[in-house]
């Protein structure tokens, strides 16, 4: 039986990567684009760094963060005994 | 482990239906060669892959009501991901993007981040809670948690709001690239479409819509990845676009720093510029300025011979000419920002907005743009079909990946093209026109005008239309016509399976949320089905009709759906899943004043030129957003807190294991 403890804490393990991952959204994006001017002064691979962030480089973040999100959700399911049966 | 074999399975399907798919499309190429005529490769496209999709539609059949409205909840979550992604990416994506980003260059990327950025809000905040609550549609959730009738009514006001505009402007793309790719009218093309989205939807719900849509995701993909990954290899010798694009944009930077001072570009800036003063001074004397054209193109006709040449040229200007001082003003007022724009140097591709207003403006369309997409009821009744909740979260990661696959090379295509224009085109002279110039130049999609009469191409005598890049792409890198073929079936199928999830989620609005549970509950299952079916039918009838207006407003209307799905759904299920203490008071205010305060921006500032610290029309969900939270948050505290029960079903959507009733499957 889980308890209102286990879920509990569970719901504070998922806030903190929930503001985690919102975090790290936000500085990609709107964090890269109001100094895009400035990160255009740095050229990787032909791409002048400000636009290749708001072209390419936060587009692979957002990818990563859904990616990273459903694993440490599926390993806190677990870890609370919360994972649905098949 | 019943799940796996059906994955295999499916896995299977899909891997064969790409492998004929290949094959068909190698064996127009081969036919190409021994000389079939392009309309037939037109031909053989649109209808070969209609025939797909309604032979998937009518496999898919079904008169059971969880099959219809969710498919079974049984799609696997790589496959709901590529049809969210269908679902997601509609014709504007396809074919608008890229020439968006070609004419706007940095500021143009507020689209490329703010519809993918939108996909980490909803598998976070939302996906996954939704497909725990198990239900059918938003509607469905907002009265679940807030309790009574009323959360319902908004929840359904708001669904048709924004799915309808999107509909008609699908239905229209649809109707431009039939008519376009093999030569028939708008009207007949509207009409085919109409076919096409019903034979997808009509017979099996939801089931029907999700299994086209996976198979028109592996269309749409191929068709978009082929030309841009052609003209990389052309430009740069590596097939990798998304890559090699940076030589591109020095190219663009450098070549565009040159012209900036160049004497001829000058002279033809200066004169749009006396064009843009010239209707500038029209508009200021309408409605008189109208009377009097009008009057004199008459008095030239009448002065001019029958059967003269010019006289014909004369007759269509007359034919084109603005039919009301308001249309003037319209269309004046198009025409002299056209001018204005064309009158500046060249921008910097690369460059943010060098003022402050440019970049609170890029940042808050960004933003309206991410939240609205975690809003949109057509994409959020996906996560309803997955089968748990592990599912749905894993489905939002693959969901966004199969978007990004497409909007990460979109600017490989804006880029190429702009660097083959500026070193190609810029500085030819008008008799020499490429060959891709010269054709799009006949339909329209390219205007290419020598204003100075030098006989030489300036970069401010081209605009280009933004469908025109990526249409233009394959001729620009050379490709065969069957290309060009796969290209109009790709759009298609991006029209198609977004049309057919709007359509599906208008239809459900209406028979689910509001016939069966607001005015008849005692309807059977298979009589919801019939009557799901019958709207489907007259939803997408009244969507043709609309779309055969071709109304200019349709495109803004449907950045305004993103703004008003922003202000309205997204702070209704995030606060109602986050914060246990929202309570139906909150949330319905919020809602309303959300749905008012953007409702009241966008028309004051579109037509009354109403101006909050210069945000666009496009951005107006940005005082909506905030505006509905902090009213919910203030007046769900001023009010009870919701009851026991409504705090026992927050924590059961919450925790993936454990039920307290809902998600229960009839």
């Amino acid at each position: 039986m889980v308890t209102g403890e286990t879920l509990k804490a569970y719901w504070s393990k998922n806030r903190l990567y929930m503001t985690v991952i919102l975090l790290i959204w936000a500085l990609v994006s709107y964090g890269a684009s109001l100094i895009a001017g400035y990160l255009n002064s740095f050229v990787v691979f032909g791409f002048p760094f400000g636009y290749y962030m708001a072209a390419q480089g936060s587009l692979v973040v957002f990818v990563l963060l859904n990616l990273i999100y459903s694993v440490k959700m599926n390993e806190i399911d677990k870890k609370y005994g919360l994972q649905e049966e098949e | 482990m019943a799940m796996d074999a059906w994955s295999k399975q499916l896995r299977k399907i899909y891997g064969v239906y790409t492998g004929v798919f290949a094959l068909f499309v190698i064996a127009l190429w081969i036919a190409e060669g021994m000389g079939l005529k392009p309309t037939y490769i037109g031909y053989a496209f649109l209808f070969g892959t209609i025939g797909v999709y309604a032979a998937i539609g009518i496999i898919s059949r079904t008169s059971i009501v969880a099959e219809y409205y969710v498919a079974g909840r049984k799609v696997p979550a790589v496959f709901n991901g590529m049809a969210t992604a269908a679902d997601w990416m509609s014709a504007a994506s396809f074919i608008g993007m890229a020439g968006a980003l070609y004419n706007q260059g940095y500021d143009g990327l507020a689209f490329i981040m703010g519809w993918t950025g939108g996909y980490v809000l909803l598998a976070v905040l939302i996906a996954p809670y939704l497909r725990k609550f198990g239900q059918y549609t938003i509607p469905d959730f907002l009265e679940a948690r807030y309790g009574g009738k009323f959360p319902r009514i908004v929840g359904v006001i708001a669904a048709l709001l924004v799915s309808f505009t999107y509909l008609v402007a699908q239905i229209t793309g649809v109707g431009i690239i039939t008519s376009r790719f093999i030569g028939i009218t708008f009207e007949v093309g509207v009409f085919l479409g109409l076919a096409g989205i019903l034979v997808c939807s009509f017979l099996g719900g939801m089931r029907a819509v999700t299994w086209t849509q996976v198979a028109q995701y592996i269309i749409l993909i191929v068709a978009y990845l082929i030309p841009v990954v052609a003209i990389s290899y052309k430009h740069t010798g590596v097939p990798i676009p998304q890559v090699m694009y940076g030589q591109a944009l020095q190219t663009i930077e450098t070549k565009q720093a040159q012209l900036k001072n160049d004497e001829k570009e000058i002279e033809v800036r200066n004169i749009w510029k006396a064009r843009a003063d010239e209707l500038s001074g029209k508009i200021k004397a309408l409605p008189d300025s109208w009377a009097k054209g009008k009057q004199e193109l008459e008095a030239k006709l009448s002065s001019l011979p029958v059967g003269s040449t010019e006289r014909a040229s004369v007759e269509k200007a007359l034919k084109d000419y603005p039919k009301s001082p308001e249309e003037a003003k319209e269309k004046w007022t198009a025409a002299m920002k056209e001018a204005q724009a064309m009158s500046k140097p060249p921008r910097s591709y690369v460059q943010p907005p060098a003022d402050t207003k440019g970049i609170v403006n890029f940042l808050a369309l960004t933003f309206c743009l991410m939240v609205g997409t975690a809003g949109l009821p057509h994409v959020l009744m996906r996560f309803y079909t997955t089968p748990t909740v592990r599912e749905a979260r894993s489905s939002a990661a693959w969901a966004l990946f199969f978007i990004f696959l497409l909007y990460f090379t979109a600017p490989a295509y804006a880029a190429f093209a702009r660097s083959e224009v500026l070193t190609n085109l810029v500085g030819q002279a008008f008799s020499s026109l490429p060959a891709w110039a010269a054709k799009w130049a006949g339909v329209g999609l390219i205007s290419i005008k020598d204003l100075n009469g030098d006989g030489i191409i300036q970069f401010s005598e081209i605009i280009i239309r933004p469908d025109a890049v990526v249409l233009a792409t394959p001729e620009i890198a050379g490709l065969p016509y069957v290309v060009a073929g796969l290209i109009a079936a790709g759009g298609l199928a991006a029209a198609l399976s977004t049309a057919d999830g709007l359509l599906i989620t208008i239809s459900n609005a209406i028979s689910h949320d509001l016939y069966y549970k607001i005015i008849n509950p005692n309807l059977s299952p298979s009589t919801r089905v019939k009557i799901g079916k019958a709207l489907l039918l007259v939803v997408a009838a009244i969507g043709a009709y609309v779309a055969s207006f071709k109304l200019a407003i349709i495109v803004e209307l449907v950045a305004w759906a993103f703004s008003l799905a922003a202000a309205t759904f997204f702070p209704a299920l995030v606060l109602g899943i986050w914060d246990k203490r929202m309570n139906r008071a909150g949330a319905i205010s919020g809602m309303i004043v959300g749905l008012l305060i953007t409702g009241y921006y966008i028309i004051g500032s579109r037509f009354y030129g109403m101006d909050w610290f210069g945000i666009k029309t496009i951005a107006s969900g940005i005082f909506g957003l905030p505006a509905n939270i902090i009213i919910a948050l203030i007046v769900s505290r001023l009010t009870k807190a919701p009851s026991e029960e409504i705090q026992k079903f927050v924590d059961n959507i919450r925790y993936p294991k454990g039920a307290v009733g809902a998600g229960a499957e009839e």
